[in-house]
């Protein structure tokens, strides 16, 4: 099984913590605008709602790519750019229909979340609410469906 | 710069409408370490405090911290320094939400304002570069509908602080607001932004910050927010219920100022208490820019009386416009709180002045007539509609805009201000909890509980518990307190972390971010002398010791009920102590020793 990071939006107190870690272990700079993970406030409706590239099994972007430079790895789940064969052309970006791969002018070339390569990612490290998990299981998914089990039973409890 | 200094400021000449880049202060920054205290410095160097704050010749600096924009704790304040005209000290104020953060993001530490526009304009700042822009379509506007405003004319992701209606028409109390909610609140900055002409600063910024040392600087992070999560006050009372967590607190402890300080306990305090707020009109809590605490509250009121949404409010306004107006009617407050929030008024003194006014009501002293209607204590309805007229500077409203001090004097009765150096005090009682009645009559701005929260040790027992009756030691207690929160403000961190994180985070956080190798000691002497350099920008500016009192009623009149029945604030016995812990004269001066020692002199 793959280890994604699981996100529910219920626990977001729209901190940005993980657009903050984000860019500090992955730019060495504190710039929310060049994170991988996107945290977005909507103040009158006090919702906040994060996403980042959920790694998607059959992946817009590297279908779409003309120098094969992305690819996925089976084992780990996770979708990478290979920085030496991107030429920078943003392909990728104009594929991918979540909008969760960017062109960096700084670098010239093609970034989006690769799960830290390996490590905890620092956004799920770093979250203060547990609203960013690394998991193998959807259990904010499980969750949601057990809520809505709850109301069923309690339904039934009164009849 | 590899440090968390982007290294640059702004210096905006409304006068001749001219934008430019200059670079930092380094050596300043590094003794007077960022926000509060580095923009203290700038202000005492450019401008006279003899200055009148409303004139062109005052200036207006927004300023972030080196560790504005980056993470560890709830790094993401600014201040804004001027000299108030409602105290005449120095004014500072703070606010977080996410637009200090995004001005670093954009390139600059600091921006100063000076000179006055000739036509209502607005800076525009994206990525290093700023123009001015007319801004006579947004005169008028509300807060809310000035930022809505700006998102769609320049970007939508732009950050924007902007002062409302009453910053207009020069309400003595009218704030800053950022990011819709967030208020640089207290000694009338607005005022000062309205005088200039200047509306708004629309941020846009795309670039980072880096520090100076990024592993030593993260692992001091981990260590901030473990010790955030696992304390009691931010890791879980101040997220479920925000500041309101201390309403009952306080109205237990029995130092609820209530009906303009007349009594120490409020009999409708559950009826305003965090917990109903919580079960009622409360949406849900959030955070400012990297905070882990998430003390906010997002409201929306559904009541058949008022409507809105918002945030807040937060527990000063439920004691100013609430208890302190003997008003228990929850749907009512939140309303009059985002009146506040959208003509750009501080709650604290709006609601203050109102009960200051209730009493003169009460007593006679003010008619019906005059103020066109009834204005008992208690009275929800009336108050909401004052609250209006204030805002919009009609009929009475202009003169509750004065604040309660030149209100209450303007009737010959300045003791029933429940004030400080003209700055209203909020909502502890100083006969109840006397470190806090020591703070509110040194305070560098006057009666002001976040200068040194003593409130802290004397009530919540952080980081160890003192007894709020005690006098003895509260001297230096309190110059720690208020030293260590120049360092806080300054650094461009929150001040409710140094509940569950001291000193030595700070130095940690601002050796990793600065490239610096401070020790503890030396942090808080930076605290010391920021300390100082505000003090003596007051005394230039005629603020003499003689003003470091309290109302006669915290003096003169004991607590009439709660636990601290029969106690008055025994401030004599405290303030000699404290002008000796801080190395002043006897007569409240600093000492050419002490200016000295610290590089004032």
């Amino acid at each position: 099984m793959q280890k994604l990071i699981r996100i529910d939006p219920a626990k977001c107190v729209g901190c940005k913590t993980c657009e903050l870690s984000c860019s500090f272990k992955n730019t060495g700079e504190f710039a929310p605008s060049r994170s991988r993970i996107y945290n977005e406030i909507f103040l009158k409706e006090a919702k906040f709602i994060t996403v980042t590239c959920m790694q998607c099994d059959e992946p817009w972007c590297e279908k779409s790519c003309p120098k094969n430079a992305i690819s996925k790895d089976m084992s780990s789940g996770v979708v990478t750019v290979d920085d030496d064969n991107c030429v920078g052309c943003r392909t990728c970006v104009s594929a991918c229909p979540f909008g969760m791969i960017k062109y960096v002018d700084s670098t010239g070339k093609a970034d989006k979340c690769n799960l830290c390569g390996g490590d905890t990612p620092e956004c799920v490290a770093f979250c203060p609410t547990q609203c960013l998990t690394l998991d193998e299981e959807d259990k904010p998914l499980r969750q949601k469906m057990l809520r809505f089990v709850n109301t069923v039973k309690d339904g039934q409890m009164e009849v | 710069m590899d440090k968390g200094w982007k290294g640059q400021l702004l210096r905006v000449d409304l006068t001749a409408g001219t934008c430019k880049t200059e670079a930092l202060n380094e050596k300043w920054a590094k003794t007077y370490l960022g926000g509060r205290g580095l923009a203290s410095k700038y202000l005492c160097e450019e401008i006279s405090p003899e200055v009148d704050p409303m004139s062109p010749e005052n200036k207006l600096i927004m300023a972030t911290g080196p560790l504005t924009g980056t993470y560890g704790a709830a790094n993401g304040r600014y201040m804004v320094i001027t000299k108030s005209p409602l105290t005449g000290t120095i004014a500072s104020s703070n606010s977080g939400g996410y637009f200090p953060s995004e001005l670093k993001y954009a390139g600059f530490d600091m921006i100063i304002f000076e000179g006055k526009s000739a036509h209502p304009v607005y800076l525009q700042i994206r990525d290093g570069k700023a123009e001015l822009i007319g801004a006579v379509h947004l005169w008028g506007k509300s807060t809310n509908e000035t930022e809505d405003a700006i998102l769609s004319e320049f970007h939508g992701d732009a950050k924007i602080a902007c002062i409302g209606p009453a910053g207009e028409i020069g309400v003595h109390f009218s704030c800053i607001i950022n990011d819709k909610h967030r208020a640089a609140g207290r000694s009338g900055v607005g005022m000062v932004m309205g005088s200039k002409n200047l509306k708004a600063v629309a941020v846009r910024g795309t670039g980072g910050v880096k520090v100076a040392n990024p592993k030593a600087y993260r692992d001091a992070a981990l260590e901030a927010y473990g010790m955030l999560k696992e304390n009691p006050v931010t890791g879980e009372g101040l997220g479920a219920l925000g500041t309101p967590v201390l309403l009952n607190i306080m109205n237990q402890s029995g130092g609820l100022p209530t009906r303009n300080a007349q009594t120490g306990t409020f009999e409708g305090a559950e009826a305003i208490s965090g917990e109903t707020l919580a079960s009622s009109y409360l949406k849900r809590n959030k955070s400012c820019m990297g905070c882990i605490i998430s003390c906010g509250r997002v409201t929306k009121l559904s009541d058949s009386r008022y409507e809105g949404d918002g945030e807040g409010p937060e527990y000063e306004t439920l004691w100013a416009i609430g208890a302190a107006c003997g008003i228990s009617d929850l749907a009512a407050i939140t309303k009059a709180n985002y009146i506040c929030n959208e003509a750009g008024m501080d709650t604290i003194t709006a609601g203050s002045t109102i009960g200051c006014a209730m009493e003169l009501f009460e007593k006679g002293l003010v008619s019906e007539e005059e103020i066109g209607m009834s204005l008992n204590f208690g009275d929800a309805e009336n108050m909401v509609k004052l609250m209006e007229m204030t805002a919009k500077g009609e009929g009475f409203g202009k003169k509750i805009g004065l604040g309660s001090y030149r209100l209450a004097d303007s009737y010959g009765v300045p003791e029933l201000s429940m004030s400080v150096k003209k700055l209203e005090f909020p909502a502890y009682d100083a006969r109840a909890v006397q470190g806090m009645g020591l703070e509110y009559a040194t305070s560098n701005r006057g009666a002001c509980h976040v200068r040194g929260y003593l409130i802290s040790p004397e009530i919540l027992g952080l980081p160890e518990k003192l007894d709020p009756a005690e006098t003895e030691g509260k001297a230096g207690w309190l110059k720690i307190f208020q030293d260590f929160t120049a360092v806080v403000d300054s650094a461009g961190v929150c001040l409710f972390t140094t509940f569950g994180i001291g000193v030595p985070q700070f130095t940690k956080f601002c050796n990793a971010a600065n490239g610096t190798s401070m020790s503890d000691e030396e942090l808080l002497e930076a605290g010391d002398r920021i300390y100082n350099l505000e003090r003596v920008f007051n005394l230039k500016a005629g603020i003499d010791p003689s003003q470091d009192k309290l109302p006669k009623r915290m003096i003169e009149e004991p607590l009439p009920d709660g636990p601290s029945k029969g106690e008055v604030c025994k401030l004599d016995q405290m303030l000699p102590d404290y002008y000796q812990v801080r190395g002043w004269g006897k007569d409240g001066i600093p000492t050419e020793e002490k200016l000295q020692s610290l590089g004032l002199a």
